[in-house]
């Protein structure tokens, strides 16, 4: 099937139709995609790293299969998550600011989320906006609640979404890996050390 | 039985929220002497909830999250009700069910859990209000009981369906008035817990929650027997201050009013012979463990 819908930054609207409704399909192994459209494993990876580059707020969000030290796999994730981290903040230019806030459970949270601390999946764009996030990756966050995010954020804000997925990967990201290992993360932070200073950073006074 | 499975990544320890860094170092996980003294001491396993302020259900939710026995290897099932508003906030394990599903969906939990890990411990508990428990949920609960499935049902008998606006239910004592139930209900409160033991449960208790050290007792009890032997139940009075018009402070008042001995939630126990044997073994062990602690610390002094 083919399609010319691609998946962008938003606000796209109030309920955005599942990219895989409009017929955006899943890379294959070794492959990722970026909008939609399927790109080798090192491309996507490159794509990556020149976004985080060129974001105002470059943010990773683990979720808790990383954040939680359930086997020795989960505990490498996030020995290479920190170190994926702190590579952008060194990378990027000081009217940047890098962050890493956890999504720590998908828990519905009463009467709110504190949006400096932590992500919901239930309403992710409360961070985003508060942070003024605009370019994100989601990593170790369960499939389920990754997509509903993805979906949520593309609605209604216009930051741009990464997903390092351990499983097939998210066309509801504008950009996707699959199969995430603790090395794929790694060499991410490798693309970022060796764009560092060929990207641009985002111009001050833009939104 | 330990923290070990409970760790947060050690490079992303300094990014969660305080609540889960607390969870991990100050709750009692692992501590198999745990108990309603705890509260205030450690971190509990609820703090934050939606219920209204004063409402004995969450204290209740207290006193129970605090005695369970092993919450680390405790699944708790709830239903829809006031109850299912909490569960998003507590540290333990817990699925919501469809309304009146409970038992049904904690007997294939517990085989299942039963098959998985067949050399740990671990606790099914259902906790739902009366409506699930007795109305919709009664065929569920009765036929869990007459298979033996091995889990604790604990109903939180606010006797209506608060969650609704004050409807009838059947454990309703007779003749009171509720906002949906003008007419009064005509007939008696079901005695479900006279049910419960001749539908072979193995420990069957009715009382309120007024005192946590009671509860944490029998609560203790009835996992460990339903572990064990067989089913237990526990009908743990909890009223809707709302629906029954009294205030945020008069909560304890009311439980302690309707435990005097001629009241409906007087303290009944029921105990099968093979479930004595065990809590005498239990008792055996604890005395055991006590004057070992008691002989190392003389011996530490010394």
């Amino acid at each position: 099937m083919t399609t010319s819908y691609r998946v962008m930054p938003g606000p796209e609207h109030f309920l955005p139709p599942s990219a895989a409704s409009m017929g955006i399909r899943l890379p294959d192994p070794g492959q990722g995609h970026i909008h939609g459209s399927i790109v080798s494993e090192e491309e996507a990876l490159e794509e990556a790293a020149r976004r985080f580059l060129s974001a105002k707020v470059p943010t990773i969000f683990p979720g808790p299969l990383v954040l939680w030290a359930w086997n020795d796999k989960a505990a490498k994730k996030a020995k290479a998550i920190r170190h994926l981290y702190e590579t952008i903040k060194e990378c990027v230019h000081s009217s940047q600011h890098a962050m890493l806030i956890p999504m720590p459970d998908y828990r519905p949270k009463y009467p709110k989320i504190n949006p400096e601390i932590e992500i919901n999946p239930n309403h992710p764009n409360l961070t985003i906006w508060h942070n003024k996030i605009d370019a994100c990756m989601f990593v170790g966050v369960h499939c389920h609640q990754a997509n509903l995010s993805l979906k949520i954020i593309r609605g209604g804000t216009t930051c741009y979404t990464i997903a390092m997925c351990a499983q097939a990967g998210h066309e509801d990201a504008m950009l996707s890996v699959r199969d995430a290992t603790a090395d794929k993360i790694i060499r991410l932070a490798d693309w970022v050390k060796k764009l560092k200073g060929s990207v641009a950073p985002p111009a001050e006074h833009s939104a | 039985m330990s923290k070990e499975r409970i760790k947060i990544a050690e490079e992303l320890f300094d990014i969660m929220p305080a609540e889960y860094q607390d969870l991990v170092k100050r709750a009692t996980y692992g501590n198999e002497q745990r108990g309603w003294k705890d509260i205030g001491n450690a971190k509990e396993l609820i703090e934050e909830h939606s219920l209204c302020a004063g409402c004995p259900e969450s204290m209740a939710f207290r006193y129970i999250l605090a005695s369970l026995p092993n919450p680390e290897d405790t699944v708790m099932v709830g239903s829809t009700g006031c109850t299912s508003l909490v569960f998003p906030h507590v540290g333990v394990h817990n699925i919501h069910s469809l309304f009146g599903n409970q038992n049904a969906i904690a007997s294939g939990l517990k085989r299942a859990l039963t098959v998985r890990f067949p050399d740990r411990h671990k606790d099914v508990v259902v906790l739902a209000g009366d409506g699930a428990t007795v109305d919709i949920g009664l065929d569920m609960t009765l036929q869990a009981w007459f298979r033996q499935e091995k889990f604790t049902t604990i109903c939180f008998d606010n006797e209506l369906y608060a969650n609704t606006g004050g409807q009838e239910s059947g454990l309703m004592q007779k003749g009171f008035v509720a906002k949906m139930a003008p007419v009064g209900k005509t007939f008696e409160k079901v005695r479900l817990p006279e049910i419960a033991r001749e539908s072979g449960c193995h420990y069957v208790v009715n009382c309120t929650v007024s005192k946590p050290n009671l509860i944490e007792k029998v609560i203790k009890n009835a996992v460990h027997i339903a572990r064990e032997i067989g089913p237990t139940y526990l009908q743990l009075y909890t009223p809707c201050i709302l629906e029954i018009g009294k205030n945020s402070m008069e909560g304890l008042q009311e439980m302690r009013d309707s435990e005097k001995p001629t009241e409906r939630f007087a303290y009944k126990e029921y105990v099968s012979e093979p479930a004595k044997e065990l809590l005498a073994e239990l008792a055996a062990k604890e005395k055991e463990r006590k004057a070992e602690a008691k002989r190392q610390l003389a011996g530490q002094t010394a």
